[in-house]
């Protein structure tokens, strides 16, 4: 554990302190403010006819009907918005020969999908909006779905989307030479093909917009439920030719988000064509069978992968081939290929072995869009490598701690470099074994699971190391063309009467982005918490950034606060000491008062230094500059990224004539470097958890042949309920990285990346006594007693 | 069939009488018509939990029934609960523990808890977890809600009363 920043005995001293949020109260109280909620005056609503097919050529529309329908104000179709808006192409420059078919909002001849939006009514209500979409007829000629990933590659196969030449989107290679070698001479392989099915955010509060277009001013604004409201100011500027500060984006609140809302859906850019032409307000709310079916969705990959090992159980090579099925074009303007690069690059990442191959196909398929959604690619390349490194320590002879403790880096050895290419500043894997090791008592479980497997009980013990990418510089976006900021703002002032504002460019989902920067601007600025003020959200108020995603907002969005922080407070000691005529390095603020820095003597109060500023700058001296307000730009600098780490445990019991297991308890130790909050990261951590058992045991899109989605919607698709949830142990380790002053490395998708991993060596720990085994999540009941051999 | 009808019924303790379209579920009046916005629609199948209102006393998916089902019912909203203090104790509760996150689903989470204290005292973790089963969060992990509805249920069964959430300090 590294010093406090600050004196934790202080009273204003709140970096590494729990303290509980200010802006949920509002959420508790019903007083919320999302999208959904949002009502403005001639208000109009739209609603979407969407594609039965999964690839289809549109022949013919006819909404003469629809037009006549009550309440019915517009119906539009592709080639009406597509006079309005450019199309995109979701593709990066770095990822070379990466290609895609460019998108509009609304389909002008092909239906890549089943349930893309074809054509869009705008009505006076929602319900009569929908009643329109039901007179409309659309003739369509339908088109073979792709659908199977190795047929997809083969030379002559059906297209996903006629707009490009073949199925392959992306393509990428790694190989640090002489593999075959390698493991032609060791002394174990462990080989296993895994499969990892579909899924998607089901965030609580379904995607919402709401565009406004004021022809009188030329302005648009958008409400819209995203992370990312700059991001979306540059697209919606750019796509429909209106100058960048005429476009104002605000995120309010918002019903979850974990990535899903950071990617431009067709059906939001369909509602600014649609705003501008009523040159009315337009709300769009997808219901959840619509979520279910436009949402990005996530994972869908098959790796096969290969460790060898040497006699004494050392790693010695990965050799991994994924293939991962995206839908039938790459998202914009994230990509598609994100998660499968990151797949590739995070294979063994928190293992010391030196050689390593790896080959990625990102495959175009006739369904839903895949793109980033929490822990992007992490669960993959966790699962894939944990799972081999059980298998491995199964042949070496090894318990599973035994065989990490072995095998991870250890951590005197940073700085060091991945054999991907990822460099890693200072992590602690090998003290996060040890303490998961102690915290769940793992000598004491599996004496445990001897004496019960006498009893016909199974219980399985699974371990899952992991390493997480967070703060990305440029060099994740920026440089591949993309219009997505890896820095952040912040505009602070001292208000009239002595309070702070902190306009701010991260953003809030509910994990406590506003909380955690209110503590280090009251820290670092010497004011009670109370008088902070913290903002996001509108791009019309907060300076331009990145937002919240990838984990930045505490080590990014956290940096920049510290040092507008830092640079106010110089600004207020100086203006403080032209006042009393004394030597800014002679005093300090604390608690809101300005001090005598070696005495702590009350000099003035910070409101009365931001009174005399603002209504009596005549009794300043003449070159006393009263500079109250500050902005502040802060870009990751050092290392392109920031890791965390840290290790799960997972303790399942497994009902082997039901196939149904009991996730009993789960334990995370992690590293995200300097904890603001702890209360807050503990939180974050277990929510991530939730969704990766989400993901090893219950969710799952299913689609059949014909590429229809058969699970759509809550009742089908199943999602991690309280009942079926075990309670989480968390613990700590701090490392802070010494690229920024404050120390935070983020610590949102840590949860995520490795929960299935750790379930899935427990499930298949459990099934060793019947010599089965899984590789494949979700784990569902019916693939359990498969593996087992009982159907 | 679609004419609207005359329907009279109590929200938040108030007597309101309201054309109402046959059509319009309870969650959509109560939002729309009434501006109560803290009942949320998530799944508008009964699944996800987070338009649960009460309704003459019982935990009741707004998007389940009509409004018009709804005549001569006695609504309470997380509005309503907010001012007249009943969930003031699990309001804070929520709140020290942080057992919210994007909040959607705090609302319906309240509804349940304060449910299931007027039927079990002091309900065991499991039961907790088994009551919360019809109310979906995607943030939490659901641990921290089961722990605030856990503290509450002991304070209230120690006969701890709470004031007003609202009108504590940040």
């Amino acid at each position: 554990m590294n010093a406090p920043l600050g004196s934790l005995d202080r009273p204003n001293s709140y970096i590494g302190r729990s303290v509980a949020r200010p802006n949920a109260k509002r959420l508790l109280a019903g007083r919320g403010r999302y999208v959904t909620d949002l009502a403005l005056p001639r208000m109009l609503h739209a609603a979407f006819l969407r594609s039965p097919y999964a690839h289809a050529r549109i022949v013919a529309i006819d909404a003469e009907a629809a037009r006549a329908m009550p309440g019915v104000r517009l119906v539009a179709t592709g080639a009406d918005l597509a006079t309005l808006c450019t199309p995109w192409v979701g593709t990066l420059d770095h990822f070379t020969g990466m290609k895609s078919a460019p998108q509009l909002p609304l389909p002008l001849e092909e239906v890549l999908w089943a349930g893309q939006a074809v054509v869009a009514v705008v009505a006076d209500t929602r319900a009569q909006a929908e009643d329109a979409v039901e007179a409309i007829l659309v003739e369509f000629e339908d088109l073979p779905p792709v659908a199977d990933i190795d047929i997809a590659r083969e030379s002559g196969a059906d297209r996903a989307a006629l707009a490009v030449e073949d199925n392959l989107c992306f393509r990428s290679r790694l190989d640090t030479g002489g593999i075959e070698a390698i493991f032609a001479g060791a002394t174990h392989v462990v080989e296993e093909e895994f499969h990892f099915g579909r899924h998607t955010a089901v965030t609580l509060e379904p995607r919402a917009i709401l565009a406004d277009w004021d022809a009188s001013e030329g302005k648009l604004t958008v409400h819209h439920a995203t992370q990312t409201p700059y991001q979306f100011q540059d697209l919606y500027s750019r796509h429909y030719g209106i100058p960048e500060a005429s476009v104002r984006v605000i995120a309010p609140d918002i019903g979850g988000s974990f990535g899903m809302k950071l990617h431009v859906y067709h059906e939001d850019m369909a509602v600014i064509g649609l705003a501008l032409l009523c040159r009315r307000p337009v709300k769009y709310v997808a219901d959840r069978m619509e979520s279910f079916v436009s949402d990005i969705h996530a994972r869908d990959h098959r790796v096969r992968a290969r460790m060898a090992v040497d006699g004494d159980g050392s790693i010695l090579a990965m050799d991994v081939d994924d293939v991962t099925a995206i839908g039938a074009f790459s998202a914009y303007p994230r990509t598609s290929a994100v998660e499968g690069n990151q797949v590739i690059r995070l294979m063994g990442a928190p293992y010391g072995f030196r050689n390593y191959r790896a080959e990625l196909a990102v495959v175009f398929q006739n369904k839903v869009q895949t793109s980033q959604y929490r822990a992007v690619g992490h669960p993959i390349a966790c699962a894939v490598t944990e799972r081999l490194v059980d298998m491995a320590a199964t042949r070496a002879g090894l318990d599973p701690v035994a065989m990490r403790a072995k095998n991870l880096i250890p951590d005197e050895a940073y700085p060091c470099a991945s054999p991907t290419g990822y460099r890693f500043e200072a992590l602690s894997h090998q003290a996060s074994l040890a303490r998961l090791k102690a915290l769940m008592d793992y000598d004491g479980l599996r004496a445990e699971q001897a004496a019960l497997r006498a009893c016909g009980v199974h219980r399985g013990i699974g371990l899952a190391a992991f390493v997480e990418i967070s703060n990305p510089s440029p060099a994740f976006y920026g440089i591949g063309g993309a219009r997505i900021s890896a820095q952040d703002g912040a505009t602070l002032s001292i208000t009239p009467s002595g309070e702070v504002r902190c306009l701010i460019s991260v953003t809030e989902q509910g994990q406590g982005t506003e909380t955690i920067i209110g503590q280090i601007v009251a820290d670092q600025l010497g004011v009670v918490r109370e008088k902070v003020r913290v903002i996001t959200g509108d791009t019309e108020t907060t300076p331009h950034g990145g937002a919240t995603w990838a984990c930045r907002g505490a080590g990014i969005g956290g940096e920049t606060a510290l040092q507008a922080a830092r640079r106010l407070r110089d600004n207020v000691l100086a203006l403080a000491a032209a006042i009393l005529q004394a030597r800014p390095g002679e005093l300090d603020l604390r608690d809101g008062i300005v001090v005598d820095a070696l005495s702590g003597a009350e000099r003035v109060s910070l409101a009365e230094v931001a009174r005399i500023a603002y209504f009596r700058s005549d009794t300043l001296p003449p070159d006393a500059s009263a500079q109250l307000s500050i902005t502040h730009h802060y870009a990751p600098q050092g290392y392109p990224f920031a890791f965390t780490n840290g290790i799960q445990g997972c303790h399942v019991e497994l009902d082997v004539d039901t196939g149904l297991v009991k996730i009993l308890k789960h334990w995370v130790v992690e590293d995200c470097g300097r904890i603001i909050n702890p209360l807050l990261v503990d939180e974050q951590v277990r929510g991530g958890v939730v969704q990766g058992l989400g993901a090893a045991f219950f969710e799952e899109c299913r689609y059949d042949a014909g590429g229809q989605l058969t699970n759509g919607s809550l009742a089908d698709y199943l999602v991690p309920m309280a009942g079926e949830m075990p309670d989480i142990v968390v613990g700590h380790i701090e490392t802070p990285t010494a690229d920024t002053v404050l120390g935070a490395k983020g610590c949102g998708e840590a949860g995520t990346a490795a929960a299935a991993a750790a379930a899935l060596n427990a499930v298949n720990d459990a099934m060793v006594p019947f010599g089965a085994s899984i590789a494949q999540i979700p784990m569902t009941p019916a693939r359990l007693l498969k593996s087992l051999g009982k159907i | 069939m679609s004419a609207p009808l005359p329907v009279t019924l109590t929200v938040n303790g108030e007597t309101l009488s309201h054309l109402i379209e046959p059509r319009e579920t309870l969650a959509d009046f109560l939002r729309r018509d009434l501006g109560l916005t803290g009942t949320h629609t998530g799944c508008e199948m009964g699944v996800c939990g987070a338009c649960l209102v009460m309704l003459d006393g019982v935990p009741v998916h707004a998007c389940l029934i009509f409004a018009v089902q709804a005549a001569g019912a006695d609504i309470a909203t997380v509005e309503g609960l907010t001012e007249s203090a009943a969930v003031a104790d699990l309001q804070r509760a929520f709140h020290e523990r942080n057992a919210l996150q994007c909040g959607f689903c705090t609302p319906g989470m309240l509804i349940t808890a304060q449910g299931l204290l007027a039927r079990t005292s002091v309900p065991s973790r499991a039961e907790i977890r088994d009551a919360l089963s019809g109310n979906y969060c995607r943030c939490t992990g659901y641990e921290a809600i089961v722990d605030a509805i856990e503290t509450v249920a002991h304070k209230r069964a120690a006969g701890e009363a709470a004031p007003r959430f609202t009108e504590e300090p940040a």
